[in-house]
């Protein structure tokens, strides 16, 4: 199986704060990994770092398609990681509130895209012909994933759970081979997060994307995920599939404190 | 039972806006009611005034409370999710049979306005164009692309000395500068960008705010440039086949020119505004950094805001320029800059039509306020506060995209 994307030996210091140590993470072609771990481990940092908003202070992020030559990811704009076939969503909601779910998810289109100002002013047949295939292919998308009925809805108007499944497909709508979910379950009820669960799924099987979340609902983790990080104190403390990571007392002392009398 | 309760909110209203009319009255009657004379040493008591101020009080804050509550309920309907409702402004403009005829009407009113009207009138039609111009270019990188630019009057500046100086040295013509203005007003706004572009928000406007003012002060105090604050006289108005015009047919033409001028600009800020920059502009309004996780440029797409803004401005100084025949620094302080501002939120962010509406409404106010004479800015101010307060959305907001899908296909209508 392919390596889309290999982290090695990442460090990430805030000044005197070391947020990240030595972490090593590796994503495979057609898997959905996870990545837990107690709250203000680092697993957000790891995105950040990804997905070019932070630049890391030591380490490797290397990315690539499937079968092109991965490139080195450290320090590129968030918009290039993107271009590169990264998507991400985020932890709290970051949808745009004040346009359409359908403008929300064209939008996702823009780096797959080419008019300019001179296309968009003259409007010649290829910017009209790469408008209608935005549109067409924006709309196909949402229907994909049952969200026909929300196209004309403003963002900020949707109930929550509609909201995290609009900033996925508008994810998806960028073309990534990797997608990068921030907790997709929080403040979600049981019945939504069986929905996400399923979603998740389709996205790997139907859209050939793999995944790589982050998510503090065990049960979830456990069913969906092919291989499991874990995290602590902003240091890789185990991994490896569902079975094991349930019994490894080092994710058990992470989770649940240790033992004074030990 | 529903039937009682407007009946009973009405009393209720009519008691609050009593309070309010007796507080009034208590707190102004030390200086509206007691007077010392201090010749006779009498003490004087008007409760005339007292009378009015508790009458005037009583009907404003009824009518004021009678505007807040009808707001609130509009409000409460649009939430409640009922399938969104058009305001009646909005209808009118939607129905097929009106909106012909009264574009028609619309059409002949403006081509006609130079011969139905004084050159006095024509003037002021000009300048309400050139402002109409200003605020759609201010619309891209404000109410579009969210940056706030309170500097706006230096790329209006930079196209009229441009003109200014092109002629007087070198009896450039109009028509030659005016897309050399447009060229220098971006070369402009694209050198203001770079600085700014990782600054948003409040620290933007600061600095956009500086580079207006430093703009005006090299105008005013570069002597040998600019000729400083007495300013470059004698500019041309724009020729006609080197025809020779007088004043009155002058203006005539260039009100023409600017009719075109502005209908060029709606043209290209529309066009602009539902293409693929322009929804990276409303991304990057809304939400910088998920607008980089979509493989949107941030850099390159601030700075094509900044610079098609400018060039707007550009372009409008030129003309103004021509018009005025004469330009010196006091015509591009801040204030110019805070107008063009509201304007742009007036009109409604980002919608073109409110936008070339609200800039006739203030550009046209004032003027037509003169018969209040003193009272005119203290009005004018009164009308600004007003509209913010019931319409604060704009005069016309932004109606978004709407799309229906049939079986062959997408098909998008505004």
């Amino acid at each position: 199986m392919e390596t889309l994307l290999n982290i090695k030996a990442l460090y990430m210091r805030f000044g005197g704060l070391a947020a990240l140590e030595e972490i090593d993470l590796e994503v495979r072609t057609g898997e959905i990994t996870a990545l837990i771990g107690p709250n203000g481990a680092g697993k957000t940092t790891i995105f950040n770092c990804i997905t070019g908003i932070y630049n890391p202070t030591a380490g490797d992020i290397l990315a690539g398609r499937p079968g092109r030559k991965p490139q080195r990811l450290n320090g590129r704009a968030p918009n290039e990681v993107t271009a590169l076939g990264l998507a991400r969503t985020f932890q709290n909601i970051r949808l745009f509130p004040n346009l359409t779910v359908l403008e929300n998810v064209m939008i996702g289109r823009h780096c797959r895209t080419r008019a300019g100002i001179l296309g968009a002013v003259l409007r010649d047949r290829r910017t009209r012909g790469e408008e209608r295939e935005t549109l067409v292919r924006s709309y196909r998308l949402l229907t994909r994933f049952a969200l026909e009925p929300f196209v004309n809805e403003l963002a900020k108007n949707l109930p929550y759970g509609v909201q995290r499944r609009v900033e996925i497909v508008r994810a998806l709508a960028t073309e990534p081979f990797l997608l990068l979910l921030d907790e997709p379950a929080a403040g979600m009820n049981i019945n939504e997060t069986r929905q996400l669960d399923e979603l998740i799924n389709r996205i790997r099987d139907e859209e050939n994307v793999s995944i790589l979340l982050i998510e503090h609902d065990m049960s979830l983790v456990m069913s969906l995920s092919d291989r499991i990080y874990v995290m602590d104190y902003g240091r890789m403390i185990a991994q490896g599939p569902p079975a094991r990571i349930k019994n490894d007392p080092n994710v058990i002392k992470a989770y649940l404190g240790e033992d004074l009398d030990a | 039972m529903p039937a009682h309760r407007p009946r009973i909110s009405i009393v209720s209203e009519l008691r609050q806006s009593l309070v309010a009319s007796v507080w009034f009255m208590f707190l102004t009657f030390p200086i509206m009611v007691i007077r010392v004379n201090t010749i006779e040493n009498t003490i004087e008591w008007r409760w005339r005034n007292m009378v009015l101020i508790g009458l005037g009080t009583f009907f404003l804050s009824f009518i004021w409370r009678f505007f807040l509550r009808r707001r609130e309920a509009g409000r409460k309907k649009a939430e409640g999710g009922e399938t969104q409702r058009l305001t009646l402004t909005r209808r009118i403009i939607a129905a097929r049979e009106v909106r012909r005829p009264s574009l028609v009407a619309v059409g002949a009113f403006v081509l006609l306005f130079p011969f139905l009207f004084s050159t006095y009138q024509t003037n002021i039609m000009i300048t309400a164009l050139i402002y109409v111009m200003l605020g759609l270019g201010l619309n891209i990188v404000v109410g579009v692309a969210g940056l706030l630019d309170l500097g706006y009057v230096a790329f209006y500046a930079v196209g009229a000395y441009a003109y200014a100086l092109l002629n007087h040295h070198y009896g450039l013509g109009f028509y030659s500068v005016l897309p050399l203005g447009a060229l220098l007003g971006l070369t402009f706004g694209v050198l203001l960008g770079f600085p700014v572009l990782r600054l948003r928000g409040d620290y933007l406007a600061i600095v956009t705010l500086g580079f207006g003012e430093i703009i005006r002060l090299i105008l005013e105090n570069w002597n040998e440039f600019s000729q400083g604050p007495s300013g470059i006289a004698g500019i041309d108005r724009p020729g006609l086949f080197g025809l020779d015009l007088d004043l009155d047919l002058a203006m005539k033409y260039l009100y023409y020119l600017m009719v075109v001028m502005v209908l060029f600009t709606i043209f290209v800020v529309n066009r602009l505004q539902n293409s693929r920059i322009g929804r990276a502009w409303l991304a990057l309004r809304e939400d910088e950094i998920a607008c980089q996780a979509m493989g949107i440029d941030k850099h390159k797409t601030k700075l094509t805001a900044f610079g098609l803004g400018a060039t707007w401005a550009g372009m409008a100084g030129v003309i103004f320029a021509a018009k005025t025949t004469f330009v010196n620094p006091a015509s591009f302080t801040f204030m110019e800059s805070a107008i063009i501002l509201s304007i742009v939120v007036m009109g409604g962010m980002g919608s073109i039509v409110g936008v070339t509406l609200a800039a006739f409404v203030l550009m046209l106010l004032p003027e037509y306020l003169r018969a209040f004479s003193e009272y005119r800015m203290l009005l004018f101010g009164a009308c600004l506060v007003l509209m913010m307060v019931f319409r604060p959305g704009g005069l016309i907001q932004k109606v978004q995209r709407h799309y229906e899908f049939h079986d062959q296909g997408p098909a998008g209508r505004d």
